[in-house]
């Protein structure tokens, strides 16, 4: 095989592994939108933040040590334990519960039937403050995350294809991990929402939320609820960008990346978050590798929006949105 | 008691429709004037031009432009500093193509360049709208700043990949460039946002500020009613980006002095003026400029408190700085959706009965 079409085939099989951490975000975003109709662009700063508490927990760092170092001229910083990372996913879980918590308490409770720009704007304020909550409890250093995940390239995989094509494709055992995490996630949160009852609750809920109050679901409880799963799909998500590339600020633009993901796929459907990713992950990916050297590179960072805002204009609700029907 | 209509005869239309109808109002609106024309110019120093007065001058501007779009036709926007980048770009090569036409003229050239990129991207509003349009807007601000970053035409091939202002005057008077007296910079932000606020007011007042609004309401029964959706919302997206594009070149020119796409104009630049519009109160003229004070006073005022009075280092002061605005944003947003303008009507709304209960 010439190498060229070798090399495109190695480069949109990398594109799928990162598309399916896009759609990992992309998943946290759908979640809530279905949910609650909020269009929640916290989703990123919320992996980032729980990346954070998770190495936090993790070290044994002392929370908040830089505040309390200014102000009391002490010079703490670390428990003198480490914790495992089984114990301190949990906790970091946890966590992000208690969060969901108190963004439906002092948050959204208030802003009920506001309309949903002004709901989509309060979350971009909450993306704010938990940045800068975040870097205040736990310090804005860069931090290596390592809660054991293989990482590095996949021996198999190159050997064995270069065994049949005499070329080896990098393949990072992350990015396999992730799929494989995300498969899970995926099948976990289907069956949820299709088999239990609070799954069903949910559902109801998405479909109409004065409906739902009349039969007796419990609004806040569906709310408190669906940002505790997506909490808990931001600490996934941020477990795996985290080891990716270390824990820091730009974890939370991934959030960026995630929002031509939910344009694409539409911000009502579940397998649009996944398909989405894809498409995305492989169209930069390929763009980059076929364009990229003749416009001079870095093409990522607009190639996901353009894609998506193109798309948009022959169909706006997305690959798999529910049709936009407006009454006067 | 002071505060009121009363005693205020109107004899003709043109009176009546006037933007300040209390005789307070006007005589206030001709106090500020008259300070920041003829006092504030003698008093200034550096410190206070470059950190509060052109900052808050130029942010109003773009601020006023983002408030045209948001806040008046209901196209929410997350490319204002995209465009901002734009505008900055534009003057920069037209003071540099022809150095002897007046920045004046550069600057609001520059505008309309920005308001036919504006009306580009504008475009796909037609067919997308809400949190989509907000996101294709995204499209905008990292495509123009990506362009401005490979295409080393616009920065003429410098080698640090910057653009720096050349010097330029008006009536003799430096404006641009490192030689710029404090009151040159204050005064040439001041007459562009003076004549442009004025720009603003009667636009969002007369046929087509309701045309918009009627677009931000509703769209489909706007359109039923007969305004054109194409026309309304396309010079929504123009006049909305000449401000933004007018600021962006004073920014560039009057204010930094040099600038990186990347740095200056980035994604954070657009959230600054989307909070500032929804701190200040949006489709509000007065809001953009209360919100515009409010974004760059606080940043200073948080510092000089917290670095200067506590000693804190500044890495926790700018820590606090994101939670307290991010908070704000929350709690404005859930106390007083219609942000500082609404408390500045109702203040108003109280005076006009003060000291009487009705």
């Amino acid at each position: 095989m010439p190498e060229q079409l070798l090399f495109a085939i190695e480069v949109t099989l990398n594109g799928l592994m990162a598309g399916v951490l896009y759609a990992l975000v992309a998943l946290g975003f759908v979640l809530i939108f279905k949910a609650s109709g909020i269009f929640n662009y916290a989703q990123g700063v919320m992996a980032l933040f729980a990346a954070l508490t998770l190495v936090g927990i993790q070290q044994g760092q002392v929370p908040f040590s830089h505040l309390i170092n200014a102000i009391f001229g002490t010079h703490i910083h670390h428990f003198p334990w480490q914790v495992p990372s089984i114990i301190a996913i949990i906790l970091a879980a946890g966590v992000m519960v208690f969060f969901a918590w108190l963004v439906e308490k002092y948050i959204l409770q208030h802003l009920i039937g506001q309309p949903d720009i002004i709901l989509f704007m309060a979350t971009i304020g909450l993306a704010y403050f938990m940045e800068g909550f975040g870097d205040m409890m736990w310090g804005s250093e860069i931090k290596t995350l390592d809660v054991g995940l293989p990482q590095g390239l996949n021996v198999a995989i190159d050997e064995t294809t270069y065994g049949w094509f005499g070329y080896g494709f990098f393949i990072d055992n992350l990015d396999l991990v992730a799929t494989l995490v995300a498969i899970v996630l995926v099948t976990v949160l289907v069956i949820f929402s299709q088999y239990t009852k609070q799954g069903r609750a949910l559902r109801a809920v998405a479909d109409d939320h004065s409906a739902a109050l009349s039969v007796g679901i419990s609004l806040r409880f569906i709310w408190v609820l669906v940002w505790s799963i997506a909490g808990f799909v931001a600490l996934v998500a941020g477990i795996m960008w985290g080891a990716k590339s270390g824990v820091q600020f730009s974890l939370s633009l991934i959030a960026l990346k995630a929002l031509p993901v939910l344009m694409l796929g539409g911000f009502t459907s579940i397998p649009g978050a996944i398909i989405g990713g894809l498409i995305i992950g492989v169209g930069e990916q390929l763009f980059e590798f076929a364009i990229g050297p003749m416009v001079g590179g870095a093409t990522q960072n607009w190639f996901a929006y353009v894609l998506a805002l193109v798309f948009l204009i022959f169909r706006p609700q997305g690959l798999f949105g529910e049709k936009i029907i407006e009454r006067v | 008691m002071f505060y009121r209509e009363a005693g205020d005869f109107k004899t003709s239309y043109k009176d009546d429709n006037q933007t300040f109808p209390i005789r307070l109002d006007r005589m206030g609106y001709y106090i500020v004037m008259f300070v920041a024309f003829c006092v504030v110019p003698f008093f200034v120093n550096d410190y206070w031009v470059n950190s509060v007065f052109a900052p808050f001058l130029i942010y109003a501007i773009a601020a006023l432009g983002l408030n045209i779009l948001t806040g008046y036709a209901g196209q929410v926007s997350l490319g204002t500093g995209g465009f901002m980048a734009v505008g900055a770009y534009a003057v920069y090569k037209l003071m540099v193509a022809f150095p002897d036409v007046s920045i004046v003229i550069h600057v609001l050239l520059a505008g309309g360049i920005t308001a036919v990129v504006g009306v580009l991207f504008g475009l796909p509003s037609l067919r997308i709208k809400g949190f989509y349009l907000a996101v294709a807007t995204l499209a905008a601000q990292f495509f123009l700043v990506w362009v401005f970053n490979k295409v080393p035409w616009f920065y003429n091939y410098s080698a640090s990949g910057q653009i720096n202002a050349p010097e330029r005057s008006v009536f003799g008077v430096i404006v641009t460039g490192p030689n710029t007296e404090a009151w040159a910079k204050y005064m040439i932000c001041l007459v562009f946002v003076v004549v442009l606020a004025w720009v603003a007011r009667n636009l969002t007042r007369g046929m087509m500020g309701r045309k918009w609004m009627g677009i931000r309401d509703m769209d489909i029964a706007a359109e039923i009613i007969g305004v054109n959706p194409l026309m309304a919302k396309l010079t929504a997206f123009a006049v909305s980006s000449f401000f933004v594009g007018v600021a962006g070149a004073l920014f560039f020119a009057v204010y930094l002095g040099a600038a990186e796409a990347g740095e200056s104009f980035g994604i954070a630049k657009s959230f600054l003026i989307l909070f500032m519009i929804i701190i200040g109160g949006l489709g509000s003229i007065f809001g953009s400029f209360a919100g515009a004070a409010f974004m760059v006073l606080l940043p200073v005022l948080l510092k000089n408190v917290l670095v200067g009075g506590l000693g804190w280092p500044t890495d926790l002061a700018a820590h606090l700085e994101f939670m307290v605005v991010g908070g704000l944003i929350v709690i404005f947003l859930i106390l007083e959706p219609h942000g500082l303008a609404q408390l500045w009507r109702l203040t108003k709304e109280k005076l006009r009965l003060w000291p009487f209960p009705h």
